[in-house]
């Protein structure tokens, strides 16, 4: 049915008129008018080249902090001499094709993507005299041999792979543990409840982060302390408590409406900053995923799913705020094997 | 057509006698000559927009060059160091080695941060003039037979465009990029049941590891580069296969192709054009500014920047997260969070695939299996324009939503009802795009068809006897006529058979009638061009329109492609 639609002919209503009579240009038929071009266009590429030696001087003319009109002299100076020659060459080279080279427009006759019948023909002999000779189709053994281990051979590809990176572990787990301090982000001192005001949010840490070994070193840095970070990064927040309903089992969680989660959005794990005093609501920046912290970190819009977990909170022997566990729910985003991961914690409390 | 004779034969000219020597030397060895023989002066049609894909093409000879520039300091490691350079307010601070090399390159290597500035204008360039060529190639059908594995290669360019600059993007370690690497790390975490293996795999254990800057860098200089090089490469040498399509026109026809030699216009275009995109992207680096990396400070999980952005090219896969409603479900004892799957993973595989598919379905749609030479206007496939409208329209809803925090305080809008504008907009207004688009097209195909049979309309008003007033309308000129009407005629689409000859229920029957339906869909309201006979008639109603003729004047140069008279 396909070749059926083709269009009916000799329907066409115009007949095709030919190719447009050749057209001169100006610098076609005046020669001095070709010579003004030529002499245009030379310039072009004598101030280029000017402006390719600026670019040397103000290299080892310019310092690398004087400023220009509040920019960079250097990076001004370098990309307008750079750009500025570029672009001369450019339009230069595009003129003179446009206006002095031979404009002959040409006629060239497509020929079909197809090969010729004939060399189908004939590929397809050479293959099957080469299948033939080979005795692939006669001597299954060898052959099936062969592609059985060539398959076999995708194996040490794959498992070589193995050592990229190690199993999936420790997700359920953060670096928070009965007693530890909550610290300030910024400052890394503990807090205590009466530091902080209602409505007040602060961003916390756990006080490993900040903990220092015997010869005054961090005992976290580089790749782990981010790791601890991406995970158990907190904010602490203030509420009235009538403001604050906590559901089951979350009753003693909070210090005098103090409460505590995690700063780690379990959308895609960005951490979450724009605090709503009046609603108690927090949003977070990526992709407006909306908590309410008066509803045990409840999603109220956005993408995200999952409640922002709440760290149980209580006061140690000086006064200062402690999380009484890690985190009971799992922190950062989802995975596949959260489901489960969450039973085992729940199992363990 | 060959106009060889006029000029000097290269043996007697100087430089022939002189390249005589080497050029045979290497031809000995070679035999270039048969190569060259046929293409030094193969023809290239010329239309402005075939030079999108050549801006494409230049902007990534410009990120090669510069990106080689930057590989001589940049350094690709998240071991942690203390900062010691040109910018003060970091002094003492630990940071990453990338980042740092980052800031050395941007204060302390002259020229470092213009390089800098021009690699990442010229990767939205890249981007931008890829997106724009392929939509010419999209409402044009230059995709049609015998192009559609070129169509293929480009999706694939496309798709590993965005990953390149993905992971350029990655690289210096600022809170930017790591804030996008952390999004990746959602992302690949959503992946059903295998997330958190390909997660540690990846990162080299859990978020963020210190192996993921290295191997992004190995991905960004060396794997996908080359990659991207031999697509380029097959692009072209397909393209060099195919001919250059062209549009319709006097004496363009299937069967050539109406240009200029490569040697030397085409050439000289070509190349002049390469240093006009390499000087546009300089002064975009001298004059503006982009990706300050010392304004953001480096990496810190528990830090982020409000409004953060990714570059424009992943503002549609940013919206399309950000529309998602939060759905996540428990079965078989896993988690399925499909409010990350379904968007981030599933909305750009989906965009590839439906390009991918595009060129069989519509060839499976039409039936049509013969070869395209010739371009055809949008307007005359306008089910085919109205789709990809409709397209444009969903991928730029999902852009604005993108940005839809930036646009709420712009806007004065609460985010919230924003978001559901897009949420409903994503479905809606791309179908609203199709029908408005598909009138449109349907409208110009008329104003064409009014064109040819009644002509252009002269701006002389008459006055006749009995007082009406009335436009000279006079006859198109044949160029023009024939250009309006060089395309295919609307097919007569026929009911597949229900049953064969002999009465039998006919055995594809259930495919062909959906087949039908879609070509029905596919074609319907499309406006066929003028007939001969339509024509005729209209010939002779115009020429004796109240007994005389328009007389033209000397000065008339023809109409323009809208029907405007030329004046020079
Ligand atoms: C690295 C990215 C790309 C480069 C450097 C590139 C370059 C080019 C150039 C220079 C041409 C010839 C001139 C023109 O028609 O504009 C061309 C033709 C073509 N490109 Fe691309 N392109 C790229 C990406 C794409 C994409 C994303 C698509 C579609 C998905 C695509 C599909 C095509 C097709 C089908 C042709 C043949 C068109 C014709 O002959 O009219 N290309 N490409
Ligand atoms: S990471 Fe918080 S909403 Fe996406």
């Amino acid at each position: 049915m396909s070749d059926e639609l083709q269009p009916v002919a000799d329907t066409e209503p115009i007949k095709d008129p030919g190719l447009a009579e050749h057209q001169f240009r100006p610098q076609d038929v005046d020669e001095a008018q070709a010579k003004r071009t030529e002499r245009q266009i030379a310039w072009m590429f004598r101030v280029a080249g000017l402006l390719f030696l600026g670019f040397c001087f103000a290299y080892f003319l310019i310092d690398i902090d004087d400023t220009f009109l509040g920019w960079s002299a250097q990076n001004f100076a370098f990309g307008m001499t750079l750009g500025g020659g570029l672009l001369l060459v450019g339009v230069g080279i595009i003129q003179w094709a446009k206006k002095l080279m031979g404009d002959h427009e040409m006629v060239e006759m497509r020929h079909p993507s197809a090969s010729s019948d004939e060399d189908r023909v004939a590929v397809m002999k050479d293959i099957n005299a080469g299948i033939e000779e080979s005795g692939f189709g006669r001597r299954p053994m060898i052959r099936n041999s062969l592609l059985g281990s060539m398959a076999l051979l995708g194996l040490p590809a794959v498992v070589l792979l193995r050592d990229l990176g190690p199993l999936p572990h420790g997700q359920r787990e953060t670096v928070w543990k009965k007693g530890m301090r909550l610290v300030n982000d910024v400052t890394g001192t503990p807090i205590k409840p009466s530091d902080m005001q209602v409505g007040q949010l602060v961003n916390g840490q756990p006080a490993v982060v900040y903990e220092t070994d015997a010869d005054g070193e961090p005992v976290l840095h580089g790749t782990e302390l981010l790791q601890v970070k991406s995970k158990a990064s907190i904010i602490v927040v203030r509420m009235r408590p009538e403001d604050v309903t906590p559901s089951k089992g979350r009753e003693n969680w909070g210090v005098d409406g103090i409460l505590c989660f995690s700063k780690i959005c379990t959308h895609v794990g960005c951490p979450i900053s724009l605090w709503e005093q009046q609603t108690h609501h927090l949003l977070c920046p990526c992709h407006q995923s909306t908590f309410d912290l008066g509803d045990n970190g409840k999603v109220i819009f956005g993408p995200a799913h999952r409640p922002l977990p709440q760290l149980p909170l209580g006061v140690d022997d000086e006064g200062y705020l402690i999380a009484m566990s890690d985190f009971p729910e799992i922190v950062a985003p989802s995975y596949p094997e959260l489901a489960r991961d969450q039973k085992k914690l729940d199992n363990k409390s | 057509m060959s106009t060889t004779e006029q000029y000097t034969p290269i043996e007697q000219t100087g430089v022939g006698k002189k390249a005589a020597g080497p050029v045979g030397w290497l031809d000995d060895r070679l035999g270039l000559a048969g190569v060259a023989k046929k293409n030094l002066r193969k023809v290239f049609p010329e239309h402005w927009s075939f030079m999108l894909g050549e801006i494409a093409l230049w902007s990534f000879v410009v990120l090669l060059l510069t990106g080689v520039f930057l590989t001589f300091w940049f350094q690709p490691s998240m071991t942690e160091v203390e900062y010691h350079g040109s910018y003060l307010p970091f002094n003492g601070l630990e940071m990453s080695q990338a980042y740092k090399s980052t800031l050395d390159i941007s204060f302390d290597i002259r020229g470092g941060l213009l390089i800098r500035q021009i690699h990442h204008w010229a990767a939205a360039l890249f981007i931008a003039a890829m997106i724009a060529h392929m939509l010419r190639v999209f409402f044009t059908g230059a995709y049609r037979k015998p192009r559609e594995i070129n169509w293929l290669i480009g999706v694939g360019l496309f798709s590993l465009g965005l990953v390149e600059g993905f992971a350029g993007y990655s690289l210096p370690d600022d809170l930017l990029s790591g804030t996008g690497l952390r999004f990746v790390d959602g992302l690949i975490r959503s992946i059903p049941l295998v997330g958190s293996y390909l997660e540690f795999f990846i990162f080299g254990g859990e978020f963020p590891g210190d192996e993921i800057i290295p191997r992004l860098y190995m991905a960004h200089i060396l794997l996908i580069p080359a990659i991207l090089l031999g697509l380029v490469g097959a692009h072209m040498l397909l393209l060099v296969y195919h001919k250059h399509t062209q549009w319709p026109g006097p004496g363009r026809t299937e069967k050539n192709v109406v240009g200029y030699p490569m040697l030397p216009v085409y050439a000289a275009k070509a190349g002049g054009f390469f240093f006009v995109v390499f000087g546009f992207t300089a002064l975009m680096g001298a004059l503006l500014q982009i990706n300050p990396v010392w304004v953001y400070g480096p990496y810190n999980p528990s830090e982020v920047t409000a409004g953060s952005q990714p570059d424009w090219y992943m503002g549609f896969s940013e919206g399309l997260v950000r529309m998602m409603p939060g759905w996540e479900s428990t079965f078989f004892n896993y988690t399925w969070s499909w409010n990350v799957f379904i968007p981030a993973v599933g909305g750009l595989t989906g965009l590839f695939v439906v390009l991918g598919v595009w060129p069989f379905i519509e060839q499976w749609i039409t039936g049509d299996k013969r070869d395209h030479h010739l371009l055809q206007r949008p307007r005359n496939a306008p089910v085919r324009t109205a789709i990809g409208v409709a397209g444009m329209t969903a991928y730029g809803v999902a852009w604005a939503a993108g940005g839809n925090d930036i646009l709420a305080t712009k806007f004065h809008m609460d985010i919230y009802t924003l978001t559901w504008i897009f949420r409903i907009g994503f479905f809606v207004f791309p179908v609203i795009a199709f029908m408005v688009t598909k009138r449109i097209c349907i409208g110009l195909q008329r104003a064409d068809a009014n064109r040819i049979l009644h002509g252009y309309e002269t701006g002389v008003i008459e006055r006749s006897p009995e007082g009406g007033f009335s436009e000279r309308h006079a006859p198109l000129p044949a160029a023009q006529q024939y250009t309006l009407t060089a395309h295919d005629r609307v097919p007569v689409l026929e009911a597949p058979a229900e049953t064969d000859a002999n009465g039998v229920a006919a055995p594809h029957s259930r495919k062909e009638k959906l087949r039908a339906r879609v070509q029905r869909f596919y074609y319907r309201d499309t406006l066929d061009k003028p007939t001969a006979e339509d024509v005729h008639h209209a010939e002779e109603h115009l020429g004796h329109h109240d007994g005389h003729p328009v007389e033209l004047g000397d000065e008339f140069q023809g109409v323009s492609e809208t029907g405007v008279p030329r004046v020079h």
